[in-house]
């Protein structure tokens, strides 16, 4: 995959549109992410956050527009669509953990049958992300034994087992109750300081504020602003911009 | 009294008030009965009714059960068993008998739950037919293989076995009855023919030991391609699809006998010129095989359908793809959610195998009709029929009720373990 590095940018999307039958979700988006850049999504609910996360690794089909990841352009071609997959890691509102197998068989499956690892190795590599997620001890339980927060530390440890590039968040503590919330985003907050290309869709103003590095406000399935936080909250340019964070910070 | 509802500010001082004990009226046997029998007028009536309609049904039950006439199913006992096979071949289906109550105690010792129940009561069976005066020989059989069924239990709970070497031995035991019951291979058609034992006509298995083959093969076949009708009913592919939804509704848009003699007068068409006319065991495992895999890729199909989109969006982001998805994610999660139905098939398939009776086969009710017409029982007044068909249908119950008794041990497991 040399050659790809020429640019810095690891995933660009290019005047993205995308309908749900007649209804437009994604109106022309175009969003650039840089290596190692942690960028958060806001917006109001249904304006095509998760539509848009969700159209970079495939789970939604886009109907125009280029996106590109890591210089593998995203196409009906399946051998790409696997290549982008196998370099982004996705956690989910709803955790969607295996509810059938323990923590260690969730986080070891796909290494072992994607990358093709040795079941040592995958269960070494699974355990050092547990102790990362700061639950080693529960690997030998099932999802269904696990408080929330604690389920999605292991959909982070999951993700982060096929050795990820990128990863996408799409609202991973909006289905938690609030005491859980200081420690999922805490794991995030650590990931973002190792360096990890992030783009995180979520409510959490203090996670924008303190972690991001840009903050993208969409409406109506439109990018509407984006802005450094300290810019965009201090400061934000279009009045739809300024209508949604004074209903959210009041 | 009312401060705690009028009051803007309120504390209960008596907190930890002790608990107190229910009115006696509603506890002990007293307050069971009237709670649950007698609690109002009709209910009382209707409890006495029910009282007078059993105590006349059980007494006149069992006044004739001890006045019925079981010579003929005393007699015919062999015939019950295993049909009119060979006599002096027997050891070949008790070989079959030991292997099976082998394996099954391995099963119960290694994998316990449902299956240990299971093997109770085929243990507590296999004792009082050791103890019946059965005849010498049978008796001896029936001992071997519940011992054989204990040995078993005991090693699966010491030794650790791999459940898939468990599953393959279970799979492996199926041809391997086969060929014990044929004495040998018979396959002439590519040449193959080896034999210990004088090949036995597979029109002489019969009985219960057929009933048995009819329901376990039935099921077993009709598993996977359940599954595969299942998937191909949600396939994208056009062609697919619509051959799944088409034989799954036509098979069960149609009784079961239809497809029975169907199969009977129509599988030779299918088969090359030249073959041997299949015999009419596999006739109508074919014909049970088909029809059990539509119902089954119907209970799949709910299974498919309850699970979460959720499942499929995690394994797509991992980048599982086919076959690893549908083998670690999906089957596991849609095919445990319908264990409880497929139980309750298979029960009702092996009520349903009666039907091969009607196409001339001797399982149960094809040698409950072959005894009724032995010349022995003619004289007898008022016939042999009553007591052929209790007995029969008492086995049929023992099997489904200790199958249905176990499903509902399993499906209470299934509910309360992983979620
Ligand atoms: N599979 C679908 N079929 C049809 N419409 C859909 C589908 N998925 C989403 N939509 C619609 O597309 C719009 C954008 O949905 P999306 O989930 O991207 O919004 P969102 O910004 O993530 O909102 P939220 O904050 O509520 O999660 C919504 O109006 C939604 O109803
Ligand atoms: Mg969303």
């Amino acid at each position: 995959m040399a050659g790809h590095a020429l640019t810095d940018d690891i995933i660009v999307c290019n005047a993205v549109n995308k309908w749900f039958g007649e209804f437009h979700v994604l109106k022309n988006v175009s969003l650039a992410v840089k290596r190692q850049e942690v960028v958060v999504v806001i917006g109001p609910s249904g304006s095509g956050k998760s539509t848009l996360i969700r159209t970079i690794n495939r789970l939604e089909e886009h109907q125009s527009g280029e996106i590109t990841v890591d210089g593998i352009p995203l196409t009906r071609d399946v051998r790409n669509i696997e290549s982008i997959r196998m370099e982004t890691g996705m956690v989910f509102q709803q955790f969607n953990l295996f509810p059938h197998l323990t923590v260690l068989q969730n986080i070891t499956l796909a290494p072992i049958h994607v990358r093709k690892m040795k079941k040592k190795d995958a269960e070494a590599l699974a355990m050092e992300l547990l102790e990362r997620v700061k639950i080693p001890e529960q690997a030998a339980k099932y999802p269904g034994q696990l408080s929330g927060g604690q389920q999605q530390r292991v959909a982070i440890a999951r993700a982060l087992a096929m050795r990820p590039k990128i990863m996408l968040f799409d609202e991973p503590t909006s289905a938690l109750d609030p005491e859980m919330i200081r420690e999922v985003l805490e794991v995030m907050e650590d990931l973002a300081e190792s360096g990890m290309t992030m783009l995180v869709v979520t409510h959490e103003m203090g996670f924008a504020r303190g972690v991001a590095d840009r903050v993208v406000f969409m409406d109506s399935g439109e990018i509407v602003e984006i802005g450094t936080p300290d810019t965009f909250f201090s400061a934000p340019q279009h009045d739809r911009t300024k209508l949604f964070l004074e209903q959210i910070l009041k | 009294m009312s401060s705690q509802t009028t009051s803007s500010t309120w504390v209960n001082t008596n907190h930890p008030t002790p608990a107190g004990r229910p009115p006696a009226s509603q506890v002990g046997v007293v307050g069971w009965l009237r709670t649950n029998l007698f609690n109002g007028f009709f209910n009382s009536i209707l409890t006495i009714i029910t009282l007078i309609v059993a105590y006349f049904v059980v007494t006149g039950a069992v006044r004739w059960l001890f006045n019925a006439y079981w010579a003929p199913v005393w007699a015919n006992r062999k015939l019950f068993a295993v049909g009119p096979y060979p006599v002096d071949q027997l050891w070949q289906p008790a070989l079959v008998l030991f292997m099976v109550t082998l394996l099954f105690g391995l099963s119960a010792g290694r994998w316990g739950s449902f299956l240990r129940s299971l093997a109770i009561g085929l243990g507590a069976l296999l004792g009082v037919l050791a103890l019946l005066p059965l005849g010498t020989q049978a008796q001896l059989v029936m001992a071997v293989a519940l011992g054989l069924l204990i040995v078993g239990f005991v090693i699966g709970l010491r030794v650790a076995i791999g459940s898939r070497w468990l599953v393959l031995a279970w799979l492996i035991s199926m041809p391997v009855t086969a060929v014990l019951l044929k004495g040998g291979i018979d396959l002439q058609r590519i040449g193959i023919t080896w034999s210990f034992a004088p090949f036995v006509n597979p029109g002489l298995y019969g009985g219960l030991m057929l009933t048995m083959i009819l329901a376990v093969v039935g099921i077993t076949l009709s598993f996977p391609l359940g599954v595969l009708l299942a998937l191909g009913r949600r396939s994208k592919l056009p062609v697919i699809h619509y051959f799944s939804i088409t034989y799954i509704e036509v098979i069960r848009g149609v009784p079961l006998i239809t497809i029975l003699f169907l199969a009977m007068a129509m599988l030779p068409l299918f088969l090359p010129k030249g073959w041997d006319s299949p015999s009419g065991l596999v006739r109508v495992l074919t014909a049970i095989t088909l029809f059990s895999a539509a119902y089954l890729a119907e209970n799949v199909r709910g299974g498919l359908q309850a699970l979460p989109k959720g499942q499929y969006e995690a394994a797509d982001a991992l980048g599982l793809r086919g076959w690893h998805k549908l083998r670690f994610i999906i089957l596991p999660q849609a095919l445990t959610k319908v264990i409880p139905a497929m139980v309750g098939q298979f029960i009702g398939l092996f009520k349903d195998t009666s039907l091969a009776a009607l196409v001339g086969l001797l399982e149960l009710v094809g040698v409950a009709r072959a005894v009724i017409q032995q010349p022995e029982w003619l004289g007898v007044p008022g016939g042999v029929a009553k007591e052929v068909y209790i007995f029969v249908a008492f086995v049929f119950f023992i099997f489904s009720f200790g199958m249905s008794f176990a499903s509902r041990k399993l499906e209470t497991r299934l509910g309360v373990g992983k979620r």
